[in-house]
């Protein structure tokens, strides 16, 4: 197990090497000059342009830059924003409400999909199995943005039930709006996998065996049904999870919510190089990291999995 | 300039929303926004709410060029003079402005001025803070530094790298309330600038740790920001009331609250849902319908920004006798009523000028203003006339950034030069403004471009000199006449307000025939407010006079 996890951490190295410098190719190719684009329709003058290349060390070759802004990585120093402020400093205010967010996304998220998964997986083929099926299907296909907007036009603007933005104020009930949008663009594929092993594990020998032993339904359905069932849910609403904790850009800018992917989509703007590398290189590791925990969560869901 | 991303066009978020909300306008926004407006209101103070966004720049007057630091320095900080809704300058700290010569300005201070430090505001205060931001030493920080320029002994941009001239040779403090202004040359309308930000004067504290300071500025205006904690960074800024400022603007509020948005679609949700109090800018995906939604509550009226396209002196075919017909052909192939209707549902006004209609001295009827009117009959002649001379080959493109939402004006304008002259016309999309903007400042634009301005300050002269003059630092076409300059200068050094208005008037007629850039229209400013406030008024800067504003 403990040779496993390092193995896996071990993989994870060459992955964040090889991130940072392909984020770090990007950023540096994008067309456009960010120095410029300071200035609006204003063309500064040559000596501020110099000073600010230097102060940015825009004016050296791609790998040295890449260099300068590795050493400075191991050393901590994730560098600055153009504001001037520290961009680890930011990564700390950003991500806690990245991750209250996700977490919350993803408990109704999984809340959603195993109750629904699990009657209509009871109820295969009846009318509750075909509604949820349409309903998550229209759900899933429609673009998240277009989810947020009617949800906040309709729940917070007309309504009056939320507020329509999170803002300052990122407490459990002003995010519910976001969450229960994210949420319900996410369950329909674990719903599904729900329902499909629900049918799956009600036709396994220990089910029959329960039922032939003369135990009720309302045993054997959470002991033996539910709880087999779960393993496939709970992987794909950690990766799920894996993915919201990158950012929900959309929506953290349609919520106006102060997270990781709102930072990082006006720090993409404003050609800030070193605040996109850094973001993206802890959103890497927080993937990497969720990653091994889903595939260490296998064993502990089902003791047939073993690692070694 | 400050420049604004709504203005030039760095990323409006609203292509994707205009699906949705376009659809579901609210037929009673009135008791929509009662609903929740009780929970701002149960502090008890009148805290206003507007929106902005987070400073890109270190909180000092100086280092600030873009809107959203632009607005919170603006209130923290007062100048020599302020600008009134109408764009009118008064004297704030300053008691006097004076000279004989519109070259050396003597400036008198008003006592009783502090910071909220409680330092005193002294001439050495402002020239102190002028000469910190025009050091070449200063520049990476700098970012307004040009507005010193016009000072004798300004040398930020040429001094060797690392070096440092502290102090212009222009400013002579007198004592404590007195300081002269020598300029490099004569200019009358310098007063009129005294009020932008790159002028506000600076506490001694800010010498001592700038970079401390842009983090909680110290100021002397009307609101003051009371701790650092009250700026809770990407979220909003805090301002209260400064019990210290002793200038005449009253106060008639308890403290602004500016709110960062991303998108102008979330601020635009919170004022339907009554959880900002004003906002000064309208997504354009409710621009057809924030008129009924807000009522008499919306505001859409002329700003001090003027867009146009440039093309360039020497675009092939674009220059000489028969460059100045194709430049009146194009311009009078444009039908700006329409464009500017249809597509901004109004939020534009055609242009009638080169400056803006809040501007002291702005005319619709300068004489050759004729050329902006729609008038496809004499646009084919006047074509025909030059093709006469050279016969016209290729198309005729016009450079845009594609993440501003430029592309539909200018595909309107482009069609409307096909459809009138019959040649072919299009857009020259650039993926974002950086990109466009490298190859405009390079020279690399292979065509016509779009350009736009805000004004710094109000003055007629502020949208021509830097943009048409030879040699400006904007003045991307390279455009040069010696006539249009020497009417500037002339502007620039008359005696009287009326009379410089007159050379202003006058250099603008030579620009309507060479036609450097093709006017296009004014932008609007447009916003809104809740009916939770009352006074609200948008100054000739496009921002609400927010001390101004009381809450019902």
């Amino acid at each position: 197990m403990l040779m496993y996890v390092v193995r896996r951490l071990l993989q994870a190295v060459p992955v964040v090497i090889g991130t940072t410098f392909l984020i770090y190719f990007m950023v540096f190719s994008m067309p456009g000059d960010p120095i410029l684009a300071m200035f609006g329709d204003k063309t500064p003058s040559p000596a501020v342009y110099d000073a600010l290349a230097a102060q940015y060390h825009l004016d050296q070759p791609f790998i040295v830059q890449y260099g300068l802004y590795m050493k400075d990585l191991f050393t901590g120093n994730l560098g600055t924003t153009f504001s001037g402020e520290d961009v680890g400093t930011v990564l700390a205010r950003t991500f806690p409400v990245t991750l209250k967010l996700a977490a919350m996304a993803i408990t109704f998220e999984f809340i959603t999909a195993v109750v629904l998964g699990l009657f209509a997986g009871l109820r295969k083929g009846k009318l509750f199995d075909n509604i949820t099926l349409v309903i998550g299907l229209i759900l899933m296909s429609v673009p998240i943005f277009v989810l947020c907007f009617i949800a906040q036009y309709f729940v917070a603007i007309k309504w009056g039930w939320a507020s329509p933005t999170v803002g300052a104020d990122t407490s459990f009930s002003n995010m519910l709006l976001p969450a229960i949008v994210l949420a319900l663009s996410l369950f329909t594929t674990s719903m599904r996998l729900m329902r499909g092993t629900v049918i799956d594990t009600r036709s396994r020998d220990w089910v029959r065996t329960a039922y032939a032993k003369g135990l009720p339904a309302r045993r054997v359905i959470p002991v033996h049904v539910l709880r087999n069932s779960l393993i496939p849910v709970v992987t794909n609403s950690a990766a799920n999870f894996g993915v919201l904790m990158v950012g929900a850009t959309v929506t953290e800018g349609i919520f106006n919510i102060p997270g990781v992917g709102n930072t990082l989509y006006q720090a993409i703007v404003r050609g800030e190089g070193p605040t996109v590398v850094s973001f993206v290189t802890v959103m890497v590791l927080a993937y990497v990291a969720i990653n091994i925990l889903v595939d260490l969560l296998y064993a502990v869901l089902d003791p047939r999995i073993r690692y070694a | 300039m400050k420049f604004s991303k709504s203005v030039i066009g760095g990323a409006a978020l609203a292509s994707a929303s205009a699906l949705v909300l376009v659809g579901c306008s609210p037929e009673g926004s009135e008791s929509d926004s009662t609903a929740t407006a009780g929970d701002s209101a149960s502090t008890g103070a009148a805290i206003i709410k507007t929106n902005g966004s987070e400073p890109q720049n270190p909180l000092i007057p100086v280092a600030t060029n873009e809107t959203g630091g632009g607005k919170i320095i603006d209130a923290l900080f007062a100048g020599l003079v302020y600008y009134d809704a109408t764009g009118a300058a008064h004297n704030e700290v300053a008691e006097s402005i004076e000279t004989d010569d519109s070259q050396t300005f003597t400036v008198t201070l008003k006592d009783g001025w502090t910071f909220t430090d409680g330092t005193p505001v002294t001439a050495s205060s402002f020239v102190d803070a002028w000469n910190w931001g025009a050091d070449p030493a200063n520049s990476a920080t700098a970012l307004n530094s040009y507005f010193f320029e016009q000072i004798e002994g300004f040398d930020g941009y040429n001094s060797e790298e690392g070096a440092s001239n502290p102090e212009m040779s222009g400013l002579k403090v007198i004592d404590d309330s007195t300081f002269t202004i020598t300029l490099a040359a004569p200019n009358a309308e310098f007063p009129l600038a005294l009020g932008y930000s790159a002028f506000y004067p600076l506490p001694e504290s800010f010498f001592a740790d700038p970079e401390a300071f842009g983090k909680a500025p110290v100021g002397n205006g009307i609101y003051t920001l009371a701790s650092a904690d009250d700026w809770k960074h990407d979220v909003q800024i805090d301002l209260s009331v400064n019990d210290s400022y002793a200038g005449e603007r009253e106060v008639m509020n308890d403290g602004l609250s500016i709110v960062f948005y991303a998108s102008q679609d979330a601020a635009y949700a919170d004022l339907l849902a009554g959880n900002v109090d004003v906002i000064d800018g309208i997504p354009d995906a409710n621009l057809a319908t924030f008129g009924d939604d807000l009522g008499e509550r919306a505001v859409n009226q002329p700003a001090a920004i003027f867009q146009s396209f440039t093309i360039p002196q020497n675009l092939e075919h674009f220059s000489g006798e028969e460059g100045n017909l194709r430049r009146q052909a194009l311009s009078m192939a444009i039908n700006r009523d329409e464009i500017t209707n249809v597509i901004f549902q109004d939020t534009r006004t055609p242009a009638s000028d080169f400056t803006s209609p809040v501007i002291d001295g702005w005319s619709d009827s300068i004489p050759g203003s004729e050329v902006l009117e729609y008038n496809p009959e004499k646009a084919v002649e006047l074509w025909a006339e030059a093709d006469a001379i050279s016969p016209w080959s290729g198309t005729f493109s016009i450079g845009y950034n594609s993440d501003g939402g430029h592309q539909t004006w200018v595909e309107a304008v482009t069609n409307s030069i096909e459809n009138t002259l019959g040649i072919d016309a299009s857009g020259l999309p650039y993926a974002t403004f950086a990109d466009f903007r490298t190859d405009v400042t390079n020279r690399t634009i292979t065509g016509a471009f779009r350009t736009g301005w805000q004004a710094d300050y109000p003055s007629l002269e502020n949208f021509l000199g830097p943009i048409y003059y030879t040699g400006a630092g904007s003045n991307d076409g390279d455009y040069s006449s010696e006539e249009f300059d020497t009417l500037v200068d002339e502007g620039k050094t008359a005696s009287t307000p009326e009379e410089a208005i007159e050379k202003f008037q006058q250099a603008q007629e030579v620009l309507f025939t060479d036609l450097p850039a093709i006017p296009l229209w004014y932008s609007n400013v447009t916003g809104g407010y809740a009916d939770t406030v009352e006074n609200v008024q948008f100054d000739w800067h496009s921002v609400p006079l927010f001390y101004e504003i009381t809450k019902k």
